[in-house]
């Protein structure tokens, strides 16, 4: 028997990484495996999609993709046998099902909302998020805390017990189904967030930094261009990051105020039908592009985020 | 180059009073010292010349324009701070060129190239300049903070501690440095530190700050000769002044002192006219030698012969130099001198 290895505070026993090991992988496992589904069903194809059991190994078809984009009407076998043969791919996949494509589908209408009123949005809740923070960090402000407490307050409760009042003051205001309507609504929604996040971050860089600049002949908002905000930069990209995952997801207030000219992906996916029902296919197809574009945005930021915060040259 | 007034300056941060009333001239050229505790408002003196803090009462002239209500960029000064403050997404060359860049100034680029150059050269930091600012030492740091306040040609230099956070070689060296610079640049110095040595050493003139208020302002050999007050007196001995009641050396002190000052290089021991102590302690500190004496009861400092054979415990005479000691009354002013220096 061997004597136990003796451990220092900060190294941890095999067993420990074992288990930690285990404990990561386990919560990888249930996060992933919803989205790796939904990437399988999107290449499933519409019929064997709600195979039961269901399918593991399968074909992979487009025709999820090809009915997300598509409208497409049934034809009897008569007018199929007269048509000329299909001259693209999808009309191909869309004749197996004897149908022929009608037309596009809102989608990527709906998608094109979602990318302008997300990243519209969170851009104007950084900006203002940013100024507010610099403001409530740099400058004595009367009531200063309770402002920020008030700012604060505005996520104390879920946003759609309002649903009902904002309604019929966007219905009032003109503002139903509108893009600057969805764009306001979530900038208001994340500003608080964003106001928070970012003054604990331009909190942590010295005054020091924007009073040289001011002494070096800058303005105040130079400073605060050339100076705060290039440090400010791992914060900020936390921040949009966080922003745009809660604009881009939002799905009630979407539904409750947009039916057309500004509905965005969330409320539309799920709509999908199909013959006979959801397409299960097409739902996925469209998750999962919807994925894409905040899991792209996320990677380009990451190397903010994983830069630290500021290990400046100010000695503390 | 300029001059500064500071006049009947009073700043406050809630209850606490900063700077009191606080009137100080600086002559073009002239590298002032600002000496004081923490807490002494040295630094809020400073930042209100920089206009980083706009005071409560008075008015602030540099060059004749009274700038009391100007921004930071119209005063044309140059600021070094405590912390390096440099700025840490910038190369040391970048950190050097950015005042240089600045919308007031309209530098070309091969003119901004020049003179941070020179100025590198000055502080040796020339093979620095590609790197970043958080990849130097502390004493790089420093130098480059103290590149950044030479590099343009303000009306006044502000420095706050700008040694403070170096090993005491390095410390040495840059004070000659910058006296040297100051001198060769006939520039216009506003210094602040807690360093007595920094202060003797560098200053035309030193200010002695006590609670915001200016106890004294002289050259540095008349401050440390003739203080107006207990609180200057004491603030520029090392080891620290004696104060003794007028009848423990039985000298004879004129009519209203209640406190004798004794600088300790001015204790003497083992001459006929001294009065009995004993020694408690001897250090030995190399250049110098201090020994702690009891005389009836008070503890007294001297400054001895490093040679001399002291001992631990001896029973010695100790007296004080003529015309040494200095003369307080109840409030810590002077009486015995004419007023130094002004």
């Amino acid at each position: 028997m061997s004597t136990p290895k003796v451990l220092t505070p900060t190294e941890s026993s095999t067993q420990l990484k074992w288990f930690a090991a285990i404990v990561v992988i386990g919560y990888a496992a249930i996060s992933l495996i919803p989205i790796v589904w939904i990437f399988m069903t999107a290449f499933k194809g519409t019929a064997t999609a709600i195979s039961y059991p269901p399918a593991v190994f399968f074909d992979p078809s487009l025709e999820g993709f090809v009915n997300l984009f598509t409208t497409r009407s049934r034809q009897s076998a008569e007018y199929l046998a007269q048509l000329p043969p299909p001259e693209t791919w999808w009309e191909e996949i869309v004749r197996q099902n004897d149908q022929v494509i009608a037309g596009p589908s809102p989608f990527f209408g709906r998608f094109l909302n979602s990318v302008i009123i997300g990243f519209g949005s969170t851009f104007i809740a950084i900006v203002l998020g940013t100024m507010a923070a610099y403001a409530f960090s740099r400058f004595k402000i009367p009531l200063a805390d309770d402002l920020l407490f008030f700012i604060l307050s505005t996520r104390m409760m879920p946003p759609v017990a309002v649903a009902i009042p904002i309604f019929l003051m966007y219905r009032a205001l003109g503002l139903s189904d509108t893009h600057a309507g969805m764009i306001i609504l979530y900038t208001a929604v994340n500003i608080s967030l964003a106001v928070w996040l970012l003054k604990g971050f331009i909190d942590e860089i010295p005054r020091e930094y924007e009073e040289a600049a001011m002494v070096d002949g800058y303005t105040r908002f130079q400073a605060f261009r050339k100076v705060v905000l290039p440090q400010a930069a791992t914060g900020i990209a936390a921040t949009t990051i966080f922003c745009l995952i809660l604009a881009w997801n939002e799905y009630a207030f979407a539904l409750l105020l947009t039916t057309n000219r500004a509905e965005t992906a969330p409320p539309f996916i799920p709509n999908i039908i199909g013959d006979g029902g959801l397409d299960w296919a097409a739902v996925s197809a469209g998750a999962s592009l919807f994925l894409l574009p905040v899991l792209i945005f996320t990677l380009f930021l990451r190397k903010h985020l994983l830069r630290g915060i500021t290990f400046g040259a100010v000695r503390k | 180059m300029a001059d500064i007034r500071i006049d009947r300056v009073t700043k406050r941060f809630g209850d606490v009073t900063a700077v009191n009333a606080l009137d100080l001239a600086i002559k073009d050229g002239e590298f002032v010292v600002l000496l004081g505790p923490t807490g002494s408002g040295k630094t809020t003196t400073l930042r209100l010349v920089a206009g980083l803090e706009k005071p409560d009462e008075g008015r602030i002239v540099i060059d004749g324009t009274d700038v009391t209500k100007a921004q930071p960029a119209e005063r044309d000064v140059s600021f070094v701070f405590q912390q390096y403050s440099l700025y840490p997404h910038y190369t040391v060359y970048q950190n050097l060129a950015f005042p240089l860049k600045s919308p007031l100034l309209k530098w070309s680029k091969p003119e901004i190239d020049a003179r941070v150059h020179e100025v590198a050269g000055m502080l040796h930091i020339e093979h620095k300049l590609k790197n970043k600012a958080t990849e130097l030492s502390g004493g790089e740091m420093q130098r480059v903070a103290i590149g950044r306040a030479l590099v343009r040609r303000p009306a006044v230099y502000l420095m706050d501690e700008p040694l403070s956070s170096l090993d005491a070689k390095l410390r040495a060296e840059l004070r000659v440095e910058l006296k040297r610079i100051s001198v060769e640049l006939g520039a216009t110095i506003l210094y602040v530190t807690h360093d007595n040595v920094e202060a003797m050493t560098m200053a035309d003139r030193i200010g002695v700050l006590n609670h915001g208020r200016l106890e004294q302002i002289a050259t540095p050999r008349d401050i440390y000769q003739q203080p107006d007050t207990i609180y200057v007196a004491q603030r520029l001995s090392s080891p620290p002044l004696n104060l003794v009641d007028p009848s423990l050396f039985g000298i004879e002190a004129p009519a209203g002192t209640s406190t004798v000052g004794v600088r300790p290089e001015d204790i003497t021991i083992g001459q006929p006219s001294g009065v009995e102590g004993s020694t408690t302690l001897v250090e030995r500190l190399g250049a110098e030698t201090v020994a702690v004496l009891q005389v009836n009861g008070t503890q007294i400092q001297a400054l001895v012969d490093p040679q001399a054979t002291i001992g631990e415990g001896e029973t010695v005479r100790v007296g004080v130099a003529e015309n040494a000691p200095m003369f307080f009354d109840r409030d810590g002013r002077r009486i015995d001198a004419p007023r130094a220096g002004g």
